[in-house]
């Protein structure tokens, strides 16, 4: 019998900002998706109302591969949010993705100090309060 | 980039007055308006002036509430927040207010005191931030330590880029502690070794509990006339020769390389302005958030090669009788460190070029740059400063 109200997530819930709205939406299917401006055809992100490289407003969002490679990483050992002690030493790490913009986020699914700058990675997901998804990063199979 | 080969603000105004507190307890009694008042009247004094001579304020949170608080009328105001290099960038703006004739006598204060606070419920600590909703929804919610995180990025990538280890970072934390030794307010004075540096907690890697500056209580206050002003005045003008701000992110995911900070744009216009090398600066205050902070600086600054900041610190060169004496005062590391330090720098500076620092001056100092360094090596904002002697 599944459980009908799972823990509530440790973690800071993140707003949705102008803009973000798409993202967001699309991480309820767990599909990572990115930010485009079809002016300058570079990807956005973070997400915005306008480009920050021509200020147009003509932004789409497309699939990404959830796919980059660790640009930096610090291991927390003693997070502020009490709400996370609990699962420290985690890995915080800058990840370069594919389509060539640098996000922060977690590395999981491995011992935090073997994850190293250069470190191949591949998204993941944990559910967030409200149906969202927040996209982690793992080791790349 | 305009402007960057202007020299119209140099030798154009100076800093006449002085004050900071501080003390080894980490804790001081006045706290708010009463302490920017205390600072303000300090200061006042040290340049032989008062508060009727004032017609311009610099204010991190609100420049109005300050002057209509101190009964100041104002024809020049300024609530620019940058973070920690709040103050670099006043002086810059005052400086240029000053020249322009907006006004004569511009007064820029800091005060905050988390450590006293703890224990004053009714206090309301500054916390400085913009574009937190964007924070909130890419940044926070993967529980990064602020502002430890960060800089620990940064070391992170410094190290796997040059080879930088954590033995050349402790080795700031140790040359400056050397200096703290000498001075009477600092909050830590004990001798350090990179031993002691590498066995402290380690709290956000690659970064040590020691590797991180200190939270203090600390006020500071400085004011800047025009030039022709200056030598009538109670003490020795601190002229300012160069100055410079550049920013390029908020959010550390946004800054675009994280081993090289927006001093590197700042600092060499600084230095133009100033018409000095860095081969002809005799102190050098660079704020020490932590010790990646201070090493990215060197760089930036041209002081050394970018990457080569980790072998150029270890003969301790920054320390007391080194080729570069720098963060004289103890620095974020081991002086004070109230949440924005920028202040600091610039007091420091001056009492260096005036030649009052006492058992820790540096002979014969003619040229001092004070390196502020705002929110995650987000703003820097550079200043030379210089004496009659190399105005």
């Amino acid at each position: 019998m599944s459980d009908p109200t799972p823990d509530p997530s440790p973690r800071i819930q993140p707003p949705v900002t102008e803009g973000a709205e798409g993202f967001w939406e699309a991480t309820r299917a767990r599909r990572y998706v990115l930010q485009w401006c079809l002016d300058c055809e570079a990807p956005v992100s973070y997400p915005r109302v306008v480009c920050p490289g021509c200020l147009g407003a003509r932004l789409e969002y497309r699939p990404a591969s959830g796919r980059g490679t660790v640009y930096a990483v610090t291991v927390e050992h003693r997070p502020q949010n009490p709400a996370m002690r609990s699962l420290a030493p985690y890995a915080v790490a800058l990840v370069d993705l594919e389509e060539g913009v640098r996000v922060l986020s977690n590395v999981v699914d491995c011992a935090p100090d073997d994850v190293t700058v250069g470190l191949a990675v591949a998204v993941t997901w944990e559910p967030l309060d409200d149906g969202r998804n927040l996209p982690l990063f793992r080791p790349a199979p | 980039m305009s402007g960057q080969g202007d020299r119209s603000l140099r030798g154009a105004a100076a800093i006449v007055g002085v004050a900071d507190a501080a003390s080894p307890t980490g804790v001081l009694d006045l706290w708010g308006r009463a302490l920017e008042a205390e600072m303000v009247r300090q200061a006042l004094d040290d340049a032989g002036l008062t508060l009727a001579d004032v017609d311009g304020v610099c204010h991190t949170t609100s420049s109005m509430a300050f002057a209509e608080y101190l009964g100041i009328h104002p024809s020049y105001t300024d609530s620019t927040m940058t973070g920690g290099s709040s103050f670099e960038v006043h002086a810059e703006h005052a400086a240029a207010a000053i020249a322009a004739g907006l006004c004569e006598v511009v007064v820029c204060v800091y005060a905050a005191t988390p450590r006293g606070d703890r224990n004053r419920p009714t206090a309301a600590n500054f916390r400085g931030g913009a574009g937190a909703d964007q924070m909130m929804a890419w940044e926070a919610p993967y529980g990064m330590r602020m502002p430890m995180g960060p800089y620990a990025l940064a070391a992170s990538r410094h190290m796997a880029t040059y080879g930088t280890t954590s033995e050349q970072l402790a080795q700031i934390a140790v040359s400056t502690r050397q200096w703290a030794a000498m001075n009477p307010s600092a909050r830590y004075r004990d001798p350090l070794t990179i031993d002691d540096v590498l066995a402290s907690p380690l709290e956000t890697s690659p970064l040590h509990k020691l590797d991180c500056c200190l939270v203090t209580d600390g006020a500071g206050a400085f004011v800047m006339t025009s030039a022709d002003r200056a030598r009538d005045l109670a003490q020795p003008p601190v002229y300012l020769l160069g100055a410079s701000t550049c920013h390029d992110h908020l959010m550390i995911s946004q800054m675009p390389d994280l081993t090289v900070t927006p001093g590197a744009r700042s600092g060499p216009a600084a230095f133009r302005m100033a018409g000095v090398k860095p081969d002809d600066v005799d102190v050098l205050e660079a704020y020490d958030s932590f010790t990646i902070t201070a090493l990215l600086h060197l760089e930036d600054l041209g002081f050394c090669e970018k990457g080569e900041g980790g072998p150029f610190v270890m003969d301790g060169k920054l320390g007391p009788g080194g080729a570069l004496p720098t963060n004289t005062n103890g620095g974020g590391l081991s002086y004070t460190h109230p949440g924005m330090y920028g202040m600091f720098l610039i007091v420091e500076a001056v009492r260096q070029l005036r030649g009052t620092c006492g058992e820790r001056q540096v002979p014969g100092a003619e040229v001092a740059v004070a390196h502020g360094s705002g929110m995650v090596l987000s703003c820097m904002a550079t200043l030379v400063l210089g004496t009659e002697a190399t105005r």
